[in-house]
C-alpha cells in the first residue's frame, strides 16, 4: 500500500484542506507521499517536510503548474500516480478540477467526496444531497479519491521529518490558458475551517444587510457564509454559497439566518455540530435540523445578538 | 425581423470562413430524481428507493441545454445536439432538450448504471462520431453527486476544460471561461474543441413553450447502443449498501435571544 496525496497551496502556504486528507490517508496505509505542484513553491514544500505521517514530499515546481491548470496538473498527477495504491486529494474545486482527469488518464474510476475510510478498498460517500450515504468498494488498481474534508480532523503539523525529491517533468499541454483570478479578500477564516460559521439567506433582503452578520461574526471569529439565494441575488459573491453545490462545513457552531433550509442547502451543512436557525416562519425546514431555534424577525433579533454575546 | 436575420447569417458564414465561429454543440444530459424529492435509503440498504419518484433532467443539464441554446440563438452555433445515457425512459429528457430548442437527440440506451468514466467513453465515442466544437456538461449529476464526467470526457480526448462555469465567451478563435472557485472567480481560455460544465450562475433556463413541446415531437432522437459504440461500461465500483445518515437529535425552540445566548453558552458551550 503506497499513497499518493496532492497537496493544496497557492505556491505561497499549505492549505489547510491537505491536513484533513493526510488523517484520511493514515486510516488507509502508512507509506504516504506528498506531491506538490506548482511554481516558486518550494517554501510550501519546507513547509510540508513536518507533516505528521509524510514519508516523502515530492516537489515539481515548474512554470507548467504554477496555476494549477487541470490539464497539466491532471497528466502530472496520472504519471507520479501510476505506481501508487491510492490518490488522494481534497475536494476542493481544484482537486474536484484536476483529478478526475488524472483518473481517467489512469482508466480507473474516482470515488467523490470520502467521507469515511472503511478499509483500503472500502469507502463511505454522501450521494443525493447527503440523503443517503454509500458504501462504496473499488475493485479499481489504483483507488482515486477525492476526500470531504470535513469527515476529517486535521493531522498534525509538526514532528514529521519527510525528504524532499524533486520531480523533472515540467509538461504545458499548451491547450489552456490562465486569463486572471478575482479572489475574495476577508480578514476572517476560511469558510470550510471555521469554527462558528454564521449565513444569510434571501431573508437578508440586500448585501448591505450582510453587515448585521459581520458584527456578530467579528464577535465570534466566524466566517460568513450564504445560501444559493443570497448569492444568485447578488448580495454576496459565489465562493460563500454553502450547499450541496457549493461548499462543505462542518462548525462547532452553525448559525442560519433567513434561510429557509432545502434540502441542498442542508446538504452543506448539517453535519454541524450545533446549529441555530433564526427565521419568522415558524414552519422553515431549517428548524428540523436546528439544535436551537428562535422564531422572530431577523432585522430585531441580529442586532440585539450581537449585543448580547 | 427576417431581414435581420439574414444579414445575422450571412455575417456569421463570413466569420466561419474565417474561423472563428459557427460551432456544433453537444450536449450530455442525465434524467435524475427531481431535486425537489427527498430520496431515502430502502429499508434493506439495498440501493436509493425510486419508486414512483418524479424525473427530471439533471438541473445543472439544463443549464448546459439553455446555454446551447443561446448559443445558437446568438448565430454562435450551428447545432445542438443532446445526448443521454440511460434506459428508454430517458427519452422523455432528450425529448425536454428538443423542446428547450435542441436540434436533435442521441439515446445511448443501456440498462446498466454507467459510471462517470464509463458515461465519458461513450460520450468520447459519440464526440469521435459527430465531432463537436464545444461539449456543454453539468457540473455535477444531483443523484451521483459525482462531478467527473465533464472532466473525465476532456482527459480521454485531450481536450482542455472550463469547469464551474459561471459565463463563457467565445474569443479569438477559442472561448473564455469564467469558473467558480473556491476563493472567487477564475478566468482561462481554452482552444477549441473544449469541454464546459455548468455552474448555476451561468444562466436561467427557459421553460419549455408549448408549441415547443409539440414541435419536439417530430424532431430526430436516434437510438443506439453500447455495443454499437463498442465501449466497455462494465462497473468498477461495487456499491456494498445505502444508508440513512445520521440522524440529529431534535431540536429546541428559544423564545427570547437571552435563552438562545443563555444556551449558546451555558448548554452547548460553543460561544464564551
Ligand atoms: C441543482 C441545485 C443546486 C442547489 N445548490 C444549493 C446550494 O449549494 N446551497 C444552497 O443554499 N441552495 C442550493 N440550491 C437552492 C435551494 O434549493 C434553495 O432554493 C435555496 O437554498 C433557498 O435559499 P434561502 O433559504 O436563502 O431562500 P428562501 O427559500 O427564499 O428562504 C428565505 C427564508 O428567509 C426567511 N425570512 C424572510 N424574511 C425574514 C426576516 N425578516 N426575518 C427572519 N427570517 C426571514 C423566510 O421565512 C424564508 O424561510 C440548489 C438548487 C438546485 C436546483
Ligand atoms: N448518463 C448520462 N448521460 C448523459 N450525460 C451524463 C450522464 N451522466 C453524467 N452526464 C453528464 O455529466 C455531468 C456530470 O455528471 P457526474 O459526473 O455524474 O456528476 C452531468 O451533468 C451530465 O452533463
Amino acid at each position: 500500500m503506497s499513497i499518493l496525496i496532492i497537496a493544496e497551496h497557492d505556491n505561497t502556504e499549505l492549505k489547510s484542506a491537505t491536513l484533513n486528507v493526510v488523517s484520511a490517508a493514515q486510516k488507509i496505509g502508512e507509506e504516504i507521499d506528498l506531491l506538490i505542484a506548482g511554481l516558486d513553491c518550494r517554501s510550501v514544500a519546507e513547509e510540508a517536510t513536518s507533516l505528521e505521517g509524510i514519508s516523502k514530499v515530492l516537489l515539481a515546481d515548474k512554470p507548467a503548474y504554477e496555476n494549477f491548470l487541470a490539464e497539466n496538473v491532471g497528466s502530472l498527477v496520472a504519471q507520479m500516480g501510476k505506481d501508487y495504491s491510492h490518490i488522494l486529494a481534497p475536494a476542493t474545486t481544484n482537486g474536484k478540477n484536476y483529478l478526475p482527469r488524472a483518473a481517467a488518464l489512469l482508466d480507473v474510476s474516482q470515488i467523490s467526496d470520502v467521507s469515511s475510510v472503511v478499509s483500503e478498498d472500502t469507502f463511505e460517500r454522501p450521494i443525493y444531497a447527503g440523503n443517503c450515504i454509500a458504501t462504496v468498494q473499488s475493485k479499481d488498481p489504483i483507488k482515486v479519491l477525492t476526500i470531504r474534508t470535513t469527515g476529517f480532523d486535521a493531522c498534525g503539523e509538526t514532528g514529521g521529518q519527510a525528504s524532499i525529491e524533486e520531480v523533472s517533468i515540467n509538461e504545458d499541454l499548451e491547450i489552456s490558458k490562465f486569463i486572471k483570478e478575482e479572489l475574495a479578500e476577508s480578514d476572517r477564516p476560511e469558510l470550510t475551517a471555521a469554527d462558528v460559521v454564521i449565513s444569510g439567506g434571501r431573508g437578508m433582503q440586500n448585501g448591505e444587510n450582510f453587515s448585521l452578520l459581520e458584527g456578530i461574526a467579528d464577535k465570534l471569529g466566524a466566517a460568513i457564509g450564504a445560501s444559493r439565494a443570497a448569492v444568485d441575488s447578488g448580495f454576496v459573491p459565489n465562493d460563500m454559497q454553502v450547499g450541496q453545490t457549493g461548499k462543505i462545513v462542518a462548525p462547532n457552531l452553525y448559525i442560519a439566518v433567513g434561510i429557509s433550509g432545502a434540502i441542498q442547502h442542508l446538504a452543506g451543512m448539517k453535519d454541524s455540530k450545533v446549529i441555530v436557525a433564526i427565521n419568522k416562519d415558524e414552519e422553515a425546514p431549517i428548524f428540523q435540523v436546528a439544535d436551537y431555534g428562535l422564531v422572530a424577525d431577523l432585522f430585531e433579533a441580529l442586532p440585539e445578538l450581537e449585543n448580547k454575546i | 425581423m427576417l431581414y435581420s436575420a439574414v444579414i445575422e447569417y450571412a455575417l456569421n458564414l463570413c466569420l466561419y470562413y474565417k474561423g472563428i465561429i459557427f460551432m456544433k454543440v453537444l450536449v450530455p444530459i442525465k434524467r435524475v430524481v427531481d431535486y425537489n424529492v427527498k430520496v431515502r435509503a430502502k429499508s434493506d440498504e439495498s440501493g436509493v428507493d425510486l419508486a414512483n419518484v418524479k424525473m427530471a433532467i439533471n438541473p445543472f443539464c439544463e443549464i448546459a441545454v439553455e446555454e446551447a441554446v443561446r448559443l445558437q440563438e446568438e448565430g454562435k452555433a450551428s447545432e445542438v445536439i443532446a445526448v443521454s445515457i440511460g434506459t428508454e425512459a430517458s427519452q422523455e429528457q432528450l425529448r425536454t432538450a428538443l423542446a428547450l430548442g435542441a436540434d436533435k437527440a442521441i439515446l445511448v440506451q443501456t440498462e446498466v448504471e454507467v459510471e462517470p468514466l464509463g458515461v465519458a467513453k461513450l460520450l468520447k465515442a459519440v464526440v469521435e462520431k459527430e465531432n463537436p466544437d464545444l461539449i456543454i456538461l453539468g457540473k455535477q449529476a444531483i443523484d451521483d453527486d459525482a462531478n467527473q464526467t465533464g472532466q473525465m470526457l476532456a482527459a480521454l480526448l485531450n481536450y482542455p476544460q472550463g469547469t464551474f462555469a459561471s459565463e463563457i465567451e467565445l474569443k479569438d478563435g477559442g472561448i473564455e471561461v469564467t469558473r467558480e472557485v473556491d476563493g472567487g472567480l477564475q478566468t482561462v481560455s481554452l482552444s477549441l474543441p473544449a469541454i464546459v460544465t455548468t455552474d448555476l450562475r451561468l444562466n436561467e433556463p427557459r421553460y419549455a413553450s408549448l408549441p415547443n413541446i409539440m414541435k419536439a415531437k417530430k424532431k430526430p432522437l436516434d437510438v443506439i447502443t453500447t455495443e454499437d459504440l463498442n465501449v466497455d461500461v462494465m462497473p468498477r465500483l461495487n456499491t456494498l449498501k445505502v444508508s440513512p445518515p445520521p440522524e440529529r437529535a431534535s431540536g429546541v425552540i428559544v423564545e427570547t435571544v437571552d435563552e438562545l445566548v443563555d444556551k449558546l453558552k451555558n448548554e452547548a458551550k460553543v460561544i464564551t
